[in-house]
């Protein structure tokens, strides 16, 4: 093993033994800003600091109910059912001669069982994000991209990128007419351009 | 050392096309990577296919630009929008956004770039030195030793991920049986592919990583599309000055060497190493109530750190084929894609190969340096432009890129599918970073348990009379088990557990 005090430390010892000089440092950054947040940090546990500033990103997405987080479980445990009968239909095979359906056999146990200790503690989970009103904003989207690929190969992908890039603009992201209509057209120009033109990619296309 | 394959290696990355590639891998890298809520993984995971069709030494360079540019895309949304692209730039935000709010902006990010730098290039140094030596202890190994190790470092990641451990579990679990999907390698039946032949071949990698890291991310970025948007701080003279380096220059020192130690090990080294750099400075500093509000160590020793550990995480992956994180995941899938195997064998059997993986590094690390500051101007400009218009753009990127791989249009229908899966998992709390990283070890973890249990005879305590492959397993226990009894034992402590819940609510 290569000893890892041979690793060069371009500002190593040498500096670290003194701590950097800066008396007036500290008292022109607390005359500016003593903001709010800054004092997640004081406490002295680093990890719940991170915590504070996670829980700011997330401010606006108050945590699901009981009832969504046992559901989440019973998904997890049906879908690891669903694999253990799966892998069970491949043939198990055994020990010394292992079949197509031992290691998905094993997983999916693991699966259950994972998802059946989940739904124990579904109660006292508090980490899924409630679904709220802009949820549906994303069920949009998504519904957008299932749209662009149902047609792209009858039609191409010009005309339903430009929708797609439309709709996200003016409905999902409530730009202005002007901007949508503008940036959705230069868009599917630039796509063109690059895709088809210059890389020559055989995406399905119109022209 | 023999040091002629390495010097063998520059030449290779200091050619012409080489090193316009890893330029404009750190570009696109950055123009991504800037994008609010997209980590490393989900930048390189969107620019995949961009990789593809170009020859294996140049694409990877060009991977290595990605990567630095984008890590360092996250600091700058980090410094400059309060937004941390992943858990590993968290901790930029306490100084970054604090120095930025007092007009020093400009500062945070250069002493992010030079910090970086240097963390990136201690790590690249020592990993020249140390990779080799593990690659060498790892070729003896055999399947039982693989199928610890891929357990272990799936276990690791989920562990150490960010979020609930059991949903991260469940989550690499799924990973590994949808990596089940398709022909079985060793008796050639259909699994799970319900007579649907776009699954015989089994699932791809892409459009799981795409869909999963950036599409799933836009989608859950969307709900928030209605919040005032925050208008980054202008940024002036990116250039830190002397008395700013002076007072860094022993923080971005230690922050590198403790960066790259903690990065070796499996499982978000480097979220663990910008934490752990941070709060060693905090602790070292005369006056600790500064940090927070402002000091440049507080920016410099993470961004030391977290480049350092990135870059040494590359040690696992590179010469046992083990990923240490989801990002290096990613990059390991897109290694797959150029038919290069990760492992012990890579450095004797494809020097040439190795060694541009590693001195690419150099080359993106400096490049980086070189970009980063000049092009800041540029990227706040990008930061100027609203989401709402990034976002359909992103989109599009994507499902037009992960058709160009395979040109085939059941590509785009698995990325929308593991897009949507993406924001259900963020949703409910579920980490995608272990179903992609089980996902990509499930045929390497499959095999070599097959593989042991027939060298066994379908003994499994065979894994256990095995030195190495005995201890990885004593390891996988400790992780596993290690956990739930501290949780058992903490309940037992206080009598009361509910009264304890009502008062946190």
């Amino acid at each position: 093993m290569t000893d890892r005090g041979d690793e060069p430390r371009p500002n190593g010892n040498g500096v670290a033994e003194h701590p950097p000089a800066d008396g007036q440092a500290p008292d022109r950054d607390r005359a500016e800003s003593p903001h709010p947040e800054s004092t997640g940090t004081e406490g002295s546990d680093l990890g719940e600091a991170v915590r504070e500033v996670e829980a700011a990103a997330h401010e606006h997405r108050p945590p699901a109910g009981p009832l969504a987080n046992a559901l989440t479980a019973g998904a997890v445990v049906v879908l690891g059912v669903a694999a253990v009968l799966g892998s069970w239909s491949l043939g198990v095979g055994s020990a010394s001669t292992p079949g197509p359906g031992t290691w998905p056999l094993l997983v999916s146990l693991a699966l259950v069982v994972l998802g059946v200790a989940l739904l124990a503690g579904a109660r006292r989970a508090s980490d899924a994000e409630r679904f709220s009103r802009s949820s549906w904003l994303v069920l949009a989207g998504i519904a957008t991209m299932v749209g662009f690929v149902a047609v792209i190969e009858v039609v191409g992908f010009e005309i339903p990128a430009a929708l797609l890039c439309f709709v996200w603009l003016r409905f999902l992201g409530r730009e202005s007419w002007r901007t949508s209509v503008l940036t959705s057209l230069g868009v599917v120009v630039a796509f063109y351009a690059v895709f088809v033109a210059a890389l020559a990619v055989p995406i399905p296309h119109l022209f | 050392m023999d040091l002629s394959p390495v010097l063998d290696g520059f030449g290779v990355v200091l050619e012409p096309t080489n090193l316009l590639y890893c330029l404009i891998g750190v570009v696109i890298g950055m123009l991504i990577g800037v994008l609010p809520g997209l980590g490393p993984a989900a930048t390189i995971a969107i620019l995949l296919p961009v990789t593809f069709g170009i020859e294996p030494v140049t694409a990877i360079i060009m991977l290595a630009g990605i990567f630095y540019g984008a890590q360092y895309g996250g600091t700058i949304t980090s410094v400059l929008l309060r937004l941390p692209g992943e858990a590993s730039s968290v901790v930029t935000v306490f100084d970054g956004h604090a120095m930025a709010r007092q007009g020093r902006a400009g500062t945070a990010l250069g002493i992010a770039a030079i910090g970086s730098f240097v963390g990136g290039t201690v790590s690249i140094v020592a990993l020249s030195l140390l990779a080799p030596v593990v690659a060498g202890f790892a070729l003896d190994f055999g399947p039982p030793e693989y199928t610890a190790l891929a357990l272990l470092g799936i276990l690791l990641v989920a562990t150490v991920s960010s979020g609930n451990r059991q949903k991260a579990v469940i989550a690499a679990c799924v990973g590994l049986l949808l990596a089940t999907v398709g022909r079985d390698g060793f008796t050639a039946a259909e699994r799970f592919t319900f007579d649907n032949l776009s699954l015989a071949d089994g699932l791809d990698f892409v459009p799981i990583a795409m869909g999963l890291f950036g599409l799933g991310e836009i989608l859950y970025n969307l709900e928030e599309r209605h919040r005032a948007v925050q208008a980054p701080v202008a940024v002036t003279n990116v250039w830190p000055s002397r008395a700013d380096l002076r007072q860094s220059s022993g923080a971005i020192g230690r922050g590198s060497v403790l960066g790259f130690l903690l990065g070796i090990l499996p499982g978000g080294g480097a979220t663990l190493s910008s934490l752990a750099a941070y709060a060693l400075e905090k602790r070292r500093a005369k006056d600790p109530a500064r940090f927070g509000r402002g000091a440049v160590e507080g920016v410099a020793a993470p961004e030391s750190a977290n480049n350092a550990a990135a870059t040494s995480s590359f040690i696992p992956l590179l010469t046992l084929g083990i990923p240490a994180n989801a990002t290096m995941a990613v990059i390991f899938g897109a290694l797959l894609i150029q038919d290069v195997t990760p492992g012990p064998q890579l450095v004797t059997e494809e020097p040439e190969l190795f060694w541009g993986v590693v001195n690419s590094m150099y080359l993106g690390n400096i490049l980086l340096l070189v970009m980063s500051i000049p092009l800041v101007g540029l990227f706040v400009r990008i930061l100027r432009v609203r989401a709402t218009i990034l976002a359909p753009i992103t989109v599009l990127i994507t499902l037009v890129g992960v058709y160009t791989v395979n040109n085939d249009v059941f590509d785009i229908v698995l990325v929308i599918v593991f897009g949507a899966l993406g924001y259900l998992m963020r949703k409910l709390g579920f980490d995608p970073g272990p179903l992609v990283l089980a996902f990509v070890l499930g045929s390497l973890l499959e095999d070599s348990l097959r593989r042991s249990l027939l060298i066994f005879d379908g003994d499994p305590t065979g894994f256990l009379t095995r030195p190495i492959s005995g201890t990885l397993f004593a390891a996988f226990l400790v992780v596993a088990l290690l956990p739930p009894v501290r949780a058992a034992l903490a309940r037992r402590r206080t009598p009361n557990p509910t009264n304890r819940t009502k008062e946190h609510l």
